[in-house]
């Protein structure tokens, strides 16, 4: 369904504290992989890393922090033509080890 | 003239101002996106260079999108150097742009005022006026007694939570009509053999050992000799189709207008600290908008929390309007680049050219943009004006950093 107000649409499941309004959140941006700095990681990747971005007209994946909440920085799937959320998850350093909050 | 407006006030059916033309299987020049931008480009193609073989396709109709969508602003009282010099030239093209096009765009230039409520604000605004005035633009920091004779509609006094400490004072700023400028450079471009197609989609680009050589769309395919997307909010799409990947992220910005009230605003009032900027359109509209929405997205609906915040900052400036009505809101899409700065000029792709990242300032530069695109086009060769807004900077880390005179939002 088309959310009729942005906001709306915006109830986020904190992994840690369920769903919350949108107004307890702050967006973070989208999720880039960042190069680890223990390799030799060339100008161009950095760059891509620090600049450069998808920025879809559809799905991403996205960092959002619980700023009035419990501080948890995680990860979101949301459509961007629609804003509607597919998934809020806990970052998993396990599955992907080269990756960092922003 | 005078005939003219009597002959079709008698019912005559008016001439169009462009034409709906078949689509030519091959053009030297594809531009993407028929806003002020690519419309001026393609105008100023024509007029300047004699390249007329030029397609400019849109998705919808022409004007749809920003240019249809800001809040009209015109200025120059930038922060860098290069953006100064560069919104200069577009001011000084607005200035005489109703005689070139032979099309009234009721450019009124009635003053800027940008009004700093803290410390660093007036640091920021001196610093502008001074590298303003190094660049020859009229721009100088004014105090609440002379802010008081200039707009005596403001709250001055210690009332308010940030009560207005100074301002910076821009003379030649003021608002235009945006629907006049897209149409007048359409009607131009048309007159001079330009095609402009309208509800025509481009769907992919063809590309050819890495140099551009064609769009496809949903009319049908076409060959290019070149191609230059003048999209805003949607660059990044397209340059997608080009495997390209620009430093942009999309957000939707929001504005509204009140219903008509009497004239009694003729400045253009803009605060960056209260993330507002406030204009009175000679219907009688107070224009009003605010910083972009707190997250990036392509879904232009409006929002409440928009409304609710604009209108209690526009109450910190003009108590007395608190009965004013909102008459509606609307939102376009701004690509914003880590440095405020629009992208411009060639990229890695052979043959595809960008003109992109216009964030929330891209209406106040479309006839300079138009101008010297075209001289790019025209004679391959990057003008000075628009080097420093080289996409490489990124890579060079070179940026133009211009955040504290381009957005309220900060």
């Amino acid at each position: 369904m088309q959310p009729r107000w942005a906001t709306d649409m915006l109830r986020l499941e904190c992994p840690n504290c369920g769903v919350r309004n949108a107004a307890e959140f702050r967006y973070g941006s989208e999720y880039t992989p960042r190069p680890s700095p223990s390799t030799d990681a060339s100008d161009v990747e950095w760059t891509r890393f620090l600049y450069l971005r998808h920025n879809s007209m559809g799905v991403q994946t996205e960092w959002w922090y619980h700023r009035s909440g419990c501080g948890l920085w995680f990860l979101v799937e949301r459509d961007r033509r629609t804003n509607a959320i597919a998934r809020t998850w806990r970052w998993q350093p396990l599955d992907q080890p080269e990756i960092d909050a922003p | 003239m005078s005939l003219t407006l009597l002959r079709q006030g008698l019912g005559a059916k008016p001439p169009r101002m462009w034409h709906d033309r078949p689509l030519k299987n091959h053009y030297d020049v594809v531009i993407i996106g028929g806003g002020a931008h690519g419309l001026a480009c393609a105008y100023y193609l024509a007029k300047d260079h004699g390249i007329t073989n030029v397609a400019v396709v849109d998705k919808s109709y022409i004007g749809a999108g920003g240019s249809g969508r800001n809040t009209a602003i015109i200025r120059s009282n930038y922060l860098t150097p290069e953006g100064v010099r560069f919104y200069d030239a577009s001011v000084k093209l607005y200035e005489g742009l109703a005689q070139d096009l032979d099309f009234n765009v009721m450019f009124s230039q009635r003053g800027h005022l940008t009004l700093a409520h803290n410390d660093g604000s007036v640091r920021t605004m001196r610093r502008r006026a001074e590298v303003n005035k190094l660049q020859g633009v009229d721009s100088r920091l004014v105090y609440p007694d002379e802010l008081a004779r200039i707009c005596p509609q403001l709250d001055l006094s210690d009332h308010p939570r940030f009560p207005i400490l100074a301002a910076l004072y821009h003379p030649p700023g003021g608002i235009i009509r945006h629907d006049a400028v897209v149409w007048g450079y359409a009607r131009g471009a048309d007159q001079r053999g330009v095609d402009i197609h309208q509800y025509t989609e481009v769907t992919g680009l063809a590309l050819t050992n890495g140099a551009v050589t064609g769009v496809q769309t949903t009319r049908g395919d076409i060959s290019a000799g070149l191609v230059l997307s003048a999209t805003a909010g949607w660059a990044s799409n397209v340059a997608a189709m080009a495997g390209l990947e620009l430093p942009l992220d999309t957000f939707p910005l929001q504005a509204c207008v009140t219903e008509p009230l009497k004239p009694f605003l003729d400045v253009v009032v803009v605060s960056g600290s209260l993330h507002v900027y406030v204009s009175q359109s000679d219907r009688g509209e107070l224009v009003m908008g605010a910083s972009v929405d707190p997250f990036t997205s392509y879904n232009v609906a409006g929002s409440l929390d928009f409304l609710e915040g604009l209108s209690g900052h526009v109450l910190e400036l003009f108590p007395f309007l608190s009965k004013a009505r909102i008459l509606r809101q609307w939102a376009g899409l701004c690509e914003m680049p880590p440095d405020f700065s629009p992208l411009m000029g060639i990229t890695p792709v052979e043959n595809f050219l960008i003109d992109a990242g216009w964030g929330t300032y891209g209406f106040k530069a479309s006839p300079i943009c138009g101008k010297t695109m075209a001289q790019l086009i025209a004679t391959r060769r990057t003008p000075d004006l628009l080097r420093p807004f080289r996409l490489s900077r990124f890579a060079e880390f070179d940026q133009v950093g211009e955040k504290g005179a381009a957005s309220v939002g900060h």
